[in-house]
C-alpha cells in the first residue's frame, strides 16, 4: 500500500514501522508517529465527516485539539467511542474508524438536502419552525431532527477498561511543553522545586516539532528532546505526556486526564488503567498553552482541503504529508505568511499566496520570491468552489475589480492567532483586547499563575523561549527562591491587518456559505440575523445562534463570532467582550471521571451481620440509604403481594422476626446528657427512670419535624438514642452542631454505635413465649418487664440488651447483642421460634404493620413542612420546658387552623391501592387534571398499602383540615378517573392498644 | 474546589467539609421574648453579601468540628479561619 501524499523525506514518523488501519471499512496504511488525521491525508483522504446541520462535506481544518470538523467514531462494540478528533488520535495497528453523522455514507449523504433547506435552518430555527401543528413535535419533528442532527453514538455495552484517579500536590505545575513551557520548566526544575510538566502530545516540544526551528544551531526537535531528557532525569519533576489539563478551579486546583493506553489500541492494556484523572493542587502554575490560529470567513470556507496554515505546516513538517500538489494560501499576517513559506519549503506545493495586505515585510517578500512563490497583495479569496474538496478559488483585489479564478487542490488560511486563554479565563483571569495583534491576551489573575509564550502574545520562537524563562524566574521569586532575572522579550508584531469576513470587508454579498462555527454550522448571516432580531449581548447571541457551543467549544470560532457581532452592532470588539470560558477545555470520557467508582464500588454497601442468612433465605432487598435491608422473604411462587400478605398475617397471629440492625444508634454520655436531650427533643427527659425508654421527636428551629426515635436511659448520665435508618448521620451531625456551637458548656459526648449492635425484633402474640425459651433466666412478665423498658440478661447464651418497644402495636422485643454475635442470635431466635409460627419479615411488612397503627415514618409522612401537631403527636410535645422549635409553634402559620393534618383513608374499592404522592381533591368533578381550570389539591397520600389484616387497601394522607373531615368522602386523583376514599382516624388496627402487652 | 485550613487539622480539600451558613447568628437566649417578626428574622433571614462573608464550616470527614471562615464570596479568597466562640481576627477583609 502506498501513501500518495507522503513526502519522500522528513517528518517525525517511523517509516520502518508501517501500521494498517481502516477508515469507513477501507484499508489503508500509515506509520508510527502519525495521527489518524495525518495518515488519512497521506492517503489523500480529505473528506472525513459531514457537518452537524447541513451535512456538508468536511475535512481536517486543524492539526490539534481545536479541530471542529474531523470527528470520527473510533472502534466497535464496548470499545467504541464517539466524536473523537482525528487530529488527536495516535495511529496504531488495526485502528478502525468511521465517519459520524452521515447516511448512508460520508461520500454520498442523503441528508445533504438539508443544505438546500438551509433558509429555514437559520439561527434559532428550533424556536421558529416545527411549531405547528403542536402534536407533530413529539411524533415527527423531534425524532427526525434528532436522527439527522446527532453526532456519534454511545457504546451500548459496559466499558471493559479500568480508569484511575490520582491526587498530586506540587510547587509548580507547568501546562504545555512547547518552547515557552519547556523554558519555564527548566528554570524551576533546576532549582529543585517539586515540579509537574503536563503536555497533551506523546512527545514534548509543541510547536518545536511542527515547524522548522533553529535554537543556537540545534534543530527544534533536538532541543526539545534534550530538555525532555533533562526533566525526565530529575527526581523532583513529574512529566506527564498525553495529558490534557481540562479545568482550572479555585485555589490553584487543576484537573487533567492522562491517556495512558489509547495509543496502543483497544484491549491491549492488560493491567494498565486506560486513563487517569489527575487532581492537582499547585502552589504556582505556569500556563504555556499556546495559541490557536483563526480561519477567515469567505464563501464555502468549509470545503475539505481548506485548512489553517499552521496545520498545513504541521502536516508537512511533523508528519511529512503534502495536502495536495497545487495549493494557495490566504493570509492577513506575517505569522501565517511565514507558515505558508515553511510549508512550501517542505512540500513544494504552494505556488500562490493571497495576502489582504498591500504592504508586506520585505524580508518575507524576498523569501517568497526566492522559492518561487507568487504573492497577490491587497487581494482576498471571495468564494471557494468544489464538491467534496476544494478545486478552485475566486480571488479579487480589495480595491478595484478583476476577479480571477485560481485552480487549486488545497488552501491554507491564516486570519490571525487567538491565544489559548481558556484555562487562564477559567482561573478567573481577566483578558484585554490587543488591537495590533487582534486578539485577547491575559491581563490579570488573582490566582498564583504566570503566563508565557504564545498565550502571552509571544508568538515567535525566540521571544517564546525568553518569555518562558521570565515566567520561570517570576515563579521562583514568588516561592521565595533565588532567581536570575532574564531579559523580558518585547512584544511580537505580526503586522496583522484585521480581516474577519471578506463579505464585510468588501461590503458585498458573496456566493457560497460563509462559516464561522464549523461544528455547529453557524454562518455569518446567522449572527447578523440574530442582531437584527434584537440580540445584543454576546452571551445571548452565542446561545441563540449556538456559536461555540459544540464539542470543540468554539476554539476556532469564538473570536471571529464576536468580531462579526461587534461589526453588526457597530461597537469595538472589547466592548462586546468574550463569553465565559468554562471547563472542560477538552471533552473528558465519563469512564475517566468515574474512575474505580463503578458497579459495586459506585456507592458503599452496608450490610448487617445477619445478611448472609437473608441471602440464603432468598430475601428480596431494598436500599435504605446505603443499607441493604430485606424487603420481603418470598416463598416459592410468591410475589411481593403474596409474601407480604403472609408475613403481615403471621406478625399479628403468631410471631414475626425482623432485622432492625440498621436503625441509627447514638451513645450519649455526660453529666448534662439528660438536659441536652431535653433541649433537642420536644418532650421531657430529665425524669425518665434508668431502665426505661421514651419515644422522642426532634424539630428544627422552624418547628418542622426532622427525626423521631426511641431513646433509653442506660444510666443517670448515659442514654442510647435510636434514629431513623436514613437519618443516623444527619442526627449525629445535628447533635454535634448544637453541642459545639450553641451549648459548649454542656458536658455531653456523642458517639455513633450503629455498627456495634445487631438488633433482632421478635414481634407478635407468641413473642413472649419465644423469648422465655431463649432466656429462661429473665422475667418477661408484663409487671416485671413492662412496655417501654429494657432489661439486660443472657439471651441464647449471649449477653444482650432487650428493649420492649413496638413499631407495630404488637407485643414486641428488640434484642440487641454485639454485632459479632448478631448472626448467632438471629439463628437461635429462628430455631426457637419457628415451631411457634415465627416468620421472618422485611421492610414492606414492617411498613404495612406500622401504617395499620398510624405510626409515621420521617420522610414519608413528613417533608420538612410538617409539625408534630399536624401529625396528631401533640402528646409528645411538652408545654412546660423549652426545646428547639418550640417558639415556632406559635407562629401565625404553624398555629393557624386549616393546616394539612394526618388522616387515614379507606377506598370505596377495597382493592384500590393508591399511588403514594397522589393528590386528593374534594370534588369529584374536578378530580381530573385540568390545566385551564386548575386542580385545587387539598392534600396528598403519604403511605398506601393493602392490609391483609384489615382485608382492604388503606392509606395515610396529609389533608387540609383533615381532622375535621372524618367520615367524609374525598377523591383520589388517579389515571383512570377519581377514586372515592373515606376520611378516617389514622389508627386502623387495635385502636385500644390491647395487643401491645400480649397475654402473660 | 477550595482549600480550607481546619483550625485543628490544617489544610484540607473542600470535599472533606460541609457548609454551615452565616456565622455569628446566635440562637436567641429567650426565643419567646421575641416578636413574630424578630423570630422570623432569626429563622429565615441571612446576609448574602458580594464580598467578605463570615461563615461556618464543619470538618465532616475529618475531626467533625465546627469553625468559622472569613471568605470573599466573589474571589473565594479565605482571609481568616477561627474557632467557634471567637471573633474574627482584627483587620479581616
Amino acid at each position: 500500500m502506498s501513501n500518495p501524499s507522503r513526502l519522500a523525506e522528513g517528518g517525525r514518523i517511523d517509516r520502518a514501522a508501517p501500521l494498517d488501519f481502516a477508515f469507513n471499512g477501507k484499508r489503508m496504511q500509515g506509520f508510527a508517529g502519525d495521527t489518524l488525521a495525518s495518515a488519512l491525508l497521506a492517503n489523500d483522504v480529505h473528506l472525513v465527516a459531514r457537518s452537524f446541520k447541513y451535512h456538508r462535506p468536511r475535512g481536517m481544518l486543524t492539526a490539534g485539539n481545536e479541530e471542529p470538523n474531523a470527528l470520527v467514531q473510533l472502534e466497535k462494540g464496548p470499545y467504541t467511542e464517539p466524536n473523537l478528533r482525528t487530529t488527536e488520535i495516535e495511529l496504531y495497528a488495526g485502528l478502525e474508524a468511521n465517519s459520524v453523522n452521515c447516511f448512508p455514507s460520508v461520500e454520498f449523504d442523503l441528508r445533504a438536502i438539508n443544505g438546500l433547506a438551509s433558509s429555514i435552518l437559520v439561527a434559532g430555527f428550533y424556536n421558529k419552525t416545527f411549531m405547528w401543528p403542536k402534536a407533530f413535535w413529539k411524533k415527527f419533528y423531534e425524532p427526525a431532527i434528532r436522527a439527522a442532527a446527532g453526532l456519534g453514538v454511545a457504546p451500548d455495552a459496559p466499558d471493559p477498561d479500568l480508569y484511575d484517579r490520582m491526587h498530586w500536590h506540587c510547587d509548580v505545575l507547568i501546562v504545555g511543553a512547547g518552547p515557552a513551557g519547556l523554558s519555564a520548566a527548566l528554570e524551576v526544575a533546576r532549582a529543585g522545586l517539586r515540579t509537574v510538566v503536563v503536555d497533551e502530545a506523546p512527545e514534548l516540544g509543541g510547536s518545536l516539532l511542527q515547524r522548522p526551528a533553529d535554537i543556537h544551531g540545534e534543530s527544534g526537535p533536538a532541543w526539545a528532546a534534550g530538555a525532555a531528557a533533562e526533566l525526565d532525569g530529575l527526581s523532583n519533576v513529574l512529566v506527564l505526556r498525553r495529558t490534557s489539563i481540562f479545568g482550572y478551579y479555585d485555589h490553584n486546583y487543576l484537573m487533567a486526564v492522562e491517556r495512558r493506553t489509547d495509543h496502543l489500541g483497544p484491549g491491549k492494556n492488560a493491567g494498565i488503567a486506560r486513563k487517569r484523572l489527575w487532581h492537582f493542587r499547585a502552589k504556582r502554575v505556569v500556563l504555556a498553552t499556546g495559541a490557536h490560529e483563526r480561519p477567515i470567513v469567505f464563501g464555502n470556507n468549509d470545503l475539505p482541503g481548506i485548512m489553517l496554515a499552521n496545520a498545513a505546516c504541521t502536516y508537512a513538517t511533523q508528519y511529512a504529508v503534502a495536502l495536495g500538489k497545487n495549493g494557495a494560501a490566504f493570509v492577513n499576517n506575517d505569522h501565517g505568511f511565514a507558515l505558508a513559506l515553511d510549508t512550501h519549503a517542505a512540500a513544494k506545493n504552494l505556488p500562490t499566496i493571497i495576502d489582504v495586505r498591500s504592504e508586506i515585510d520585505p524580508a518575507l517578500a524576498k523569501r517568497a520570491a526566492d522559492i518561487g512563490v507568487r504573492v497577490l497583495r491587497g487581494s482576498v479569496v471571495t468564494t471557494a468552489h468544489g464538491t467534496k474538496r476544494v478545486s478552485s478559488i475566486d480571488v479579487r483585489p480589495v480595491r478595484g475589480s478583476g476577479m480571477v479564478r485560481i485552480e487549486c487542490d488545497h488552501v491554507l488560511v491564516s486570519g490571525g492567532v487567538s491565544p489559548t486563554v481558556h484555562l487562564y479565563s477559567q482561573a478567573t483571569g481577566s483578558l484585554r483586547y490587543d488591537e495590533p495583534l487582534a486578539c485577547f491576551l491575559p491581563e490579570a489573575c488573582r490566582q498564583a499563575v504566570e503566563v508565557a509564550g504564545a498565550l502571552n502574545g509571544r508568538f515567535l520562537l525566540e521571544s517564546a523561549l525568553a518569555d518562558g524563562a521570565v515566567a520561570g524566574a517570576k515563579t521562583l521569586s514568588a516561592l521565595g527562591r533565588p532567581a536570575t532575572s532574564p531579559r523580558a522579550p518585547g512584544g511580537d508584531d505580526l503586522n496583522l491587518q484585521p480581516l474577519w469576513s471578506v463579505q464585510a470587508l468588501l461590503g458585498l454579498t458573496l456566493p457560497g456559505k460563509h462559516f464561522i462555527d464549523y461544528q455547529n454550522d453557524v454562518t455569518e448571516p446567522d449572527i447578523r440575523l440574530a442582531v437584527r432580531e434584537g440580540f445584543r449581548s454576546v452571551e445571548h447571541t452565542k446561545r441563540y445562534t449556538t456559536t461555540g457551543m459544540a464539542t470543540d467549544q468554539g476554539k476556532t470560532s469564538n473570536v471571529i463570532g464576536l468580531a462579526i457581532l461587534a461589526d453588526a452592532l457597530d461597537k469595538p470588539i472589547p466592548e462586546v467582550g468574550t463569553t465565559t470560558f468554562r471547563p472542560p477545555f477538552t471533552p473528558v470520557t465519563f469512564g475517566a471521571i468515574a474512575g474505580r467508582d463503578r458497579g459495586t464500588l459506585s456507592d458503599p454497601v452496608r450490610t448487617t451481620p445477619m445478611h448472609s442468612w437473608h441471602v440464603a433465605r432468598g430475601a428480596m432487598f431494598e436500599d435504605v440509604g446505603q443499607w441493604k435491608r430485606p424487603w420481603y422473604f418470598p416463598k416459592a411462587g410468591e410475589d411481593l403481594h403474596a409474601a407480604v400478605a403472609r408475613e403481615a398475617k403471621a406478625l399479628r397471629t403468631t410471631a414475626g422476626v425482623m432485622d432492625a440492625t440498621t436503625l441509627g444508634k447514638i451513645d450519649i454520655q455526660g453529666a448534662d446528657a439528660a438536659e441536652f436531650l431535653n433541649r433537642v427533643y420536644t418532650n421531657a427527659w430529665t425524669k425518665l427512670a434508668v431502665g426505661s425508654c421514651r419515644y422522642g421527636l426532634m424539630c428544627k428551629p422552624d418547628g418542622m419535624l426532622m427525626d423521631d426515635g426511641v431513646t433509653a436511659r442506660l444510666a443517670e448520665d448515659r442514654f442510647l438514642m435510636t434514629t431513623t435508618t436514613g437519618n443516623a448521620a444527619r442526627v449525629l451531625d445535628w447533635l454535634e452542631e448544637w453541642l459545639q456551637t450553641e451549648w459548649p458548656e454542656l458536658k455531653v459526648y456523642c458517639t455513633t454505635v450503629t455498627e456495634q449492635w445487631a438488633t433482632t425484633a421478635v414481634v407478635g402474640p407468641n413473642a413472649r413465649r419465644i423469648l422465655r425459651l431463649l432466656a429462661p433466666d429473665m422475667d418477661f412478665s408484663n409487671t416485671a418487664f413492662p412496655f417501654m423498658t429494657f432489661r439486660e440478661g443472657r439471651v441464647a447464651g449471649l449477653q444482650a440488651r432487650v428493649f420492649r418497644i413496638s413499631f407495630n402495636g404488637e407485643l414486641s422485643y428488640e434484642i440487641n447483642v454485639p454485632s459479632w454475635h448478631g448472626l448467632a442470635l438471629w439463628k437461635a431466635v429462628i430455631a426457637a421460634g419457628e415451631p411457634h409460627g415465627l416468620t421472618p419479615y422485611g421492610t414492606e411488612t414492617m411498613h404495612v404493620a406500622r401504617a395499620e397503627k398510624g405510626y409515621i415514618i420521617i420522610g414519608q409522612e413528613t417533608d420538612g413542612t410538617v409539625t408534630p401537631q399536624d401529625l396528631g403527636l401533640d402528646w409528645a410535645v411538652s408545654k412546660q420546658k423549652e426545646f428547639i422549635g418550640k417558639r415556632s409553634f406559635s407562629r401565625s402559620d404553624t398555629s393557624r387552623p386549616g393546616r394539612k393534618q394526618l388522616v387515614g383513608l379507606l377506598p370505596a374499592d377495597k382493592t384500590f391501592v393508591a399511588a403514594e404522592g397522589s393528590h386528593l381533591v374534594a370534588d369529584a368533578s374536578r378530580a381530573k387534571f385540568d390545566p385551564d381550570r386548575g386542580s385545587p389539591s387539598i392534600g396528598h397520600i403519604t403511605s398506601s398499602y393493602y392490609s391483609p389484616n384489615l382485608e382492604t387497601a388503606f392509606a395515610l394522607a396529609l389533608v387540609t383540615n383533615g381532622c375535621g373531615l372524618h367520615g367524609q368522602t374525598i377523591q383520589c386523583v388517579h389515571g383512570t378517573g377519581p377514586k372515592p376514599m373515606t376520611v378516617v382516624d389514622p389508627v386502623f388496627f387495635d385502636k385500644e392498644g390491647k395487643r401491645r402487652d400480649g397475654i402473660d | 474546589m477550595l482549600r480550607i485550613a481546619c483550625p485543628w487539622c490544617g489544610d484540607r480539600e473542600e470535599l472533606e467539609f460541609s457548609y454551615g451558613g452565616q456565622a455569628h447568628i446566635a440562637y436567641p437566649r429567650d426565643p419567646h421574648a421575641l416578636t413574630h417578626a424578630e423570630w422570623a428574622e432569626f429563622l429565615f433571614m441571612r446576609d448574602n453579601p458580594k464580598g467578605l462573608f463570615l461563615e461556618r464550616w464543619v470538618h465532616t470527614h475529618g475531626c467533625r468540628r465546627w469553625f468559622n471562615v472569613a471568605r470573599h464570596t466573589v474571589t473565594h479568597e479565605i482571609s481568616a479561619v477561627y474557632k467557634p466562640g471567637e471573633s474574627p481576627p482584627a483587620g479581616v477583609k
